[in-house]
């Protein structure tokens, strides 16, 4: 004790006392955190559905409902189908961690398998759309060319010309749509979630949907001129050209004009 | 402005003015050129030979730049891929930079420390002409002048203005008439809607069932018919229209009585600002947001302008349902559509 008393002074003592307090920090977060309430592990060939309402009473029914039926600060779920669940779900979008202008994607807080329990549930109370097989997502399948062409006038306003997403009002904002799975595009698309409005079979038919999936995945490849920036346009073109572009020229130019040592 | 400042010591006699609180000569000397001052490479016979071995090699970067640029024409094609092509341009665009900045650098860096750095001074002659050249400038002038008689001559000095007067319209005329081509702003009153119009797809032109619009849909329509258009661009431009459907209940107002059909509104998609296509709706709060300078309008409540400088709410297009259930226009718009400015010309 004497020994580290008088180490006290040290001049690295600050910067270890901080680290210990992190630490510290740190290891009680990890034990006093709350977990997310985790459901009995299905057992195989259990009824979905019953499973499903268990999962559900567990970590959806404060906000939406015992039954489902919504409240003051969640909508309804009877009727918006397992597309809607396994969007909202699947893209850790739902349960929503904190109150926001809209609930970002985040890591997904179960299993494929209770997902799938969770929308047998949901869709069990009442008609919704189901989700979507793999051949229907499949971007192979589609014509890129007329892809673009209804991305250009369904989707590109709030998304961006290549999915890079953009600015809403009020906080809110358009995701990137680059690194959503071709099934999350799809549900995203029949079930409009938050802000987003729907694109029934009727709006985009199925055989569009995949189109649009395959000009999509057509922007995932890198570009043949070079780095994209995000494909944010005059934004990031902007910042670049400014201070990277226009920096080096100046720092050229003193160089070019400065007297050699 | 506290510190005095303290005349140049040995300039005693100099007039003084004073300006911020502080004391300065009327006029500052010449200071002439700055002594010179030898540089590390003309004294240290090692820093020279150091700043040498520096541009040698700068050159050698270049060379080297100029072999990964053929090596990469050669090793690294440019291939039928996205991958290959940005792949085949890096290789290609790093070789070309390294060689011809390597060159630029090193001349650079030849220039400012190996060669000699005496400074020089060239005085600047008079840009005054002689008097002599002056004066008989002045006097071709006035030979000239008097030998055109353009003093005399009224008529033809009248016509000399004329011609060079009106020349310009030859220039002007064109560019005037041409800015939007077409000046008959009488156009921009009617778009293709008429009565009985259908709403269809855009961009397949397929006819919409009021029944295949569910809550929350954005349809973004165009008129059936609008192919039958001498210029269907042109008249695109001006027809096209988002077609909202909303919980009934959530529709606090429209523009005319009976010009929406069970909660399906159809709005103009033209911007009441300068003109960009609207098309940012969010469904929750049934705002539609312009992406050019963020004008907000409230569908829910007519169009109205909530946020942005938009002047005016989006032309609302009256629709009504056929036998056959399809969704058609009542009429055209009632006003313009687009930009305010013409909204004036009424």
């Amino acid at each position: 004790m004497k020994a580290l008393a008088a180490r006290r002074h040290h001049r690295y003592a600050p910067a270890v006392l901080l680290l210990l307090a992190l630490l510290l920090t740190g290891g009680l977060y990890a034990v006093l955190a709350p977990q997310v309430a985790d459901a009995a592990p299905a057992a195989a060939g259990s009824d979905d559905i019953a499973t499903g309402e268990k999962i559900f009473q567990a970590n959806c029914a404060t906000c939406h409902g015992p039954s489902a039926e919504g409240t003051d600060a969640a909508p309804s779920l009877v009727g918006v189908g397992a597309a809607s669940v396994d969007f909202q779900v699947g893209t850790g979008r739902m349960p929503m961690q904190a109150n926001g202008p809209q609930a970002p994607a985040k890591e997904v807080q179960f299993t494929d398998e209770q997902v799938e329990q969770l929308a047998a549930f949901v869709a069990s109370l009442g008609a919704g759309p189901s989700v979507p097989s793999e051949e229907m997502v499949d971007p192979a399948a589609g014509d890129v060319a007329n892809g673009m062409a209804l991305f250009r006038t369904n989707c590109a306003m709030c998304h961006n010309a290549v999915g890079a997403g953009g600015a809403l009002s009020e906080g809110k904002w358009a995701p990137s749509v680059v690194e959503t799975s071709p099934r999350h595009i799809y549900e995203a698309m029949l079930t409009g979630p938050q802000s987003m409005p729907v694109f029934n079979d009727a709006n985009l038919s199925p055989e569009e949907k995949r189109d649009i999936i395959a000009y999509i995945d057509a922007q995932r490849e890198p570009s043949p001129g070079g780095i994209k920036l995000g494909s944010l346009g005059p934004v990031s073109e902007g910042v670049w050209i400014w201070l990277v572009g226009i920096g080096l020229l100046i720092g050229t130019s003193v160089w070019i004009g400065a007297r050699s040592s | 402005m506290s510190m005095q400042h303290n005349p140049v010591p040995g300039n005693t006699e100099a007039v003084e003015v004073h300006r911020d609180g502080g004391h300065y000569p009327d006029r500052f000397e010449n200071p002439g050129l700055e002594e010179h001052r030898p540089r590390l490479g003309d004294v240290d016979p090692a820093a020279n030979k150091r700043a040498e071995r520096q541009i040698v090699a700068l050159f050698l970067v270049s060379l080297l730049g100029t072999i990964v640029f053929i090596a990469a024409y050669f090793v690294v094609p440019l291939g039928d891929t996205p991958e290959s092509m940005q792949r085949s341009n890096f290789f290609l665009g790093l070789g070309l930079f390294l060689s011809l900045f390597g060159i630029g650098a090193a001349a650079v860096h030849w220039a400012k420390a190996l060669m000699n750095d005496h400074e020089r001074a060239e005085e600047r002659h008079p840009q005054r002409s002689s008097d002599e050249n002056r004066a008989g400038a002045i006097q071709a002038l006035k030979d000239g002048a008097e030998d055109s008689g353009i003093g005399r001559r009224g008529v033809l000095k009248g016509a000399f203005a004329s011609a060079l007067a009106i020349f310009p319209l030859t220039i002007a005329l064109p560019l005037i008439g041409e800015v939007g081509e077409d000046w008959d702003v009488s156009k921009f009153k009617h778009t293709w809607w008429k009565k009985g119009t259908k709403l269809a797809l855009d961009p397949s032109g397929e006819p919409i069932k009021a029944a295949d619009v569910t809550i929350g849909s954005v349809f973004h329509v165009i008129p059936e018919d609008l192919h039958e258009a001498e210029h269907p661009l042109d008249e695109k431009a001006k027809a096209v229209v988002l077609l909202i459907r909303m919980d009934p209940r959530d529709l606090r107002s429209e523009q005319g009585e009976g010009w929406s059909y069970d909660g399906i509104v159809a709005f103009s998609k033209i911007c009441t600002h300068v003109g960009c296509p609207v098309a940012l709706y969010e469904q929750q709060t049934h705002h539609l947001l312009c992406p050019c300078h963020q004008s907000t309008f409230d569908v829910a409540d007519g169009a109205k302008v909530v946020f942005g400088p938009a002047n005016r709410p989006l032309p609302q297009l009256p629709i009504e349902v056929d036998d056959e259930g399809y969704i058609v226009a009542q009429s055209d718009f009632h006003e313009p559509v687009g930009p305010s400015y013409w909204e004036r010309l009424k």
